[in-house]
């Protein structure tokens, strides 16, 4: 489909500014396609940001962004977007299904009411986060990990190649992320590209292959056990951190 | 037969009256839940006070009280006044709460100078402008009825045909934008059948009140259901039932207003709706954290006195 050697994802002297202060400073990211991709940085590191640039949602001072070499507004049938769960009031009047049918809206295109085809979408996806018996379940009475579920679920139903996601483990139990891990290695297996902002350094290794480093700059970016170093982690969060490699 | 006979001691303007005021509450209450849900409620009020300087620019430029021209300057006003509050918060630091209550109280006072000015031009044509302040139901004539039920009309065929699209702009803005719907049109357009709503209902119910017309159906149907088109059928039947009671209650004793009738009524649907809904009601919801209190008790007492065999 796409030549191996071209680019999933190339951002180049991105810069992105809230008022005056700069949130992203020059940034330049090659995410190869078929990575599984952490974005890691300390908070306030513009790792939302970023993944919002890239989706076109906030507009950048300077710089550019290609999908697979064209603008992401050509491109957008083929990336998904997790965004951050917070972002959104769950005490919405809907329920499970609905949330996760939302993902078939853009395919849909305007006015067209989803068919009985993107309902079966939505299902498999929902059977795919392990979430098949909620379908009905209003979306106020979900946990926190049920509602990362549905949002990984409406991404699935996307059908893209490029997934970017938010914070997916934000504040799920350790069964949610492991489940969520084992689903984000499948999208990879399955040749999919998967962009994930991150928080917790101590899975870095075992979840990802590969790693950003951010801090308003990149400070890194590579295969984790080239890029993940002490050195380049020290740089990303300064003095502050209490890290230590073992390996 | 014997409905029929009751119908006809009834006034005839009292049954245009109802007319409108339950076209009027079906507009407003269906239009109404995207405002609440999507915490906008007090942007309806902003809009109708802002709508009040229309009204008076429109008759002083035409000179004419034609229902449909002064509409016209209303919503203009209207739509310039949430463009502004809009526009403040998304260019300057100033918070969304600001913006309202500055636009809020700076149309209104411009609106009040132009009906004094209006007033002491001593135009003869000028009487019954100032019921847009408060409202006066009893005004609504037959081309009122029509002109709410045209344009309301229009508005609701809007709202169903985007349904979706409006749905999801609610729900999320971000992914929606990630998915190519161009939300800052559809941000504009939703407030646009905003002011529609609300420059229907002014006549009747007046510029301070009529923001009560589009939040309280709203939340009043929020109570009985989990499902945004139950949601927005039930606020529709409460603003159409608020409107025609309060307008016939109003009508059964004399000196009591419509339109603050209306709201009362409407209202009184909130608070009944708030205590008795049966999943989120609170009289409900006190009685099942109650029994569950209780249900954990006995299965702690249980536990308590027969260790092994609970944990069997």
């Amino acid at each position: 489909m796409q030549a191996l050697n071209s680019k999933a994802i190339e951002v180049t002297d991105l810069t992105v500014a809230y008022q005056e202060t700069p949130v992203l400073w020059d940034i330049d990211l090659d995410v190869p396609p078929g990575v599984l991709l952490a974005i890691v940085g300390p908070n306030g590191a513009g790792k939302t940001t970023l993944i919002k640039a890239i989706l076109g949602l906030v507009r950048p001072a300077a710089g550019n962004v290609l999908i697979y070499n064209k603008p992401y507004v050509t491109q957008r049938r083929i990336v998904g977007y997790v965004p951050q769960r917070g972002s959104v009031d769950w005490d919405f009047p809907t329920n499970v299904l609905d949330v996760v049918m939302m993902g078939r809206y853009g395919a849909l295109g305007w006015i067209k009411r989803p068919k009985k085809r993107d309902r079966e979408l939505a299902l498999h996806a929902l059977e795919k986060v392990g979430m098949e018996n909620y379908t009905t379940r209003q979306i106020s009475q979900l946990s926190g990990g049920q509602q990362q579920r549905i949002f990984l679920a409406r991404a699935l139903v996307q059908d893209a190649t490029i997934y970017l996601m938010d914070e997916p483990f934000q504040g799920v139990d350790a069964t949610t992320e492991r489940a969520i891990v084992s689903l984000l290695q499948e999208l990879r297996e399955n040749g999919k590209t998967v962009v994930v902002v991150h928080h917790d350094l101590q899975t870095v290794t075992d979840y990802f292959d590969w790693v950003t480093l951010l801090n308003i700059r990149r400070i890194a970016s590579g295969p984790v056990e080239d890029t993940f170093t002490t050195e380049n982690l020290r740089e990303t969060y300064g003095g502050r951190i209490a890290f230590i490699k073992n390996r | 037969m014997a409905n029929f006979l009751f119908l006809t001691h009834i006034d005839y303007t009292l049954i245009v009256v109802a007319l409108g005021a339950a076209l009027l509450g079906t507009v407003s209450g269906a239009l109404g839940t995207y405002a609440v849900l999507r915490r906008q409620s007090l942007l309806g009020d902003a809009i109708s006070h802002a709508a009040l300087p229309g009204i008076a620019l429109a008759f002083i430029l035409t000179g004419s009280k034609t229902p449909l021209i002064l509409i016209l300057g209303a919503a203009v006003a209207g739509w310039l006044g949430a463009l502004v509050i809009l526009s403040i918060v998304r260019l300057s630091r100033i918070k969304y709460d600001s913006a309202l209550a500055l636009i809020l109280s700076t149309f209104f006072g411009f609106g009040l100078v132009l009906f004094s000015l209006i007033q002491r031009t001593g135009n003869a044509n000028q009487a019954g402008l100032d019921t847009f302040i408060f409202g006066q139901a009893a005004t609504i004539l037959e081309r009122d009825v029509l002109t709410i039920g045209i344009l309301g009309g229009l508005a609701i065929i809007i709202m169903v045909i985007l349904w979706k699209e409006l749905k999801l702009l609610i729900f999320d803005e971000g992914f929606a934008a990630s998915l190519g719907f161009p939300i800052r049109l559809l941000d504009i357009l939703l407030t646009s059948l905003l002011v529609i709503a609300i420059v229907l209902g002014l006549q009747a119910v007046g510029a301070v009140l009529m923001s009560a017309m589009l939040v309280a159906p709203a939340v009043a149907a929020r109570q009985w259901t989990n499902k945004l088109n139950l949601m927005v059928l039930f606020s529709a039947g409460f603003g159409a039932f608020a409107g025609v009671s309060g307008t016939i209650i109003s009508s059964s004793t004399t000196g009591l207003p419509t339109g603050p009738m209306i709201i009362l009524c409407a209202t009184l649907f909130v608070g009944i709706s708030i205590a008795f809904a049966p999943k989120r009601g609170i009289i409900f919801d006190g009685i099942r954290q109650l029994r569950n209190r209780r249900s954990l008790k006995l299965a702690v007492s249980r536990l308590l006195k027969n260790p092994q065999k609970e944990s069997k």
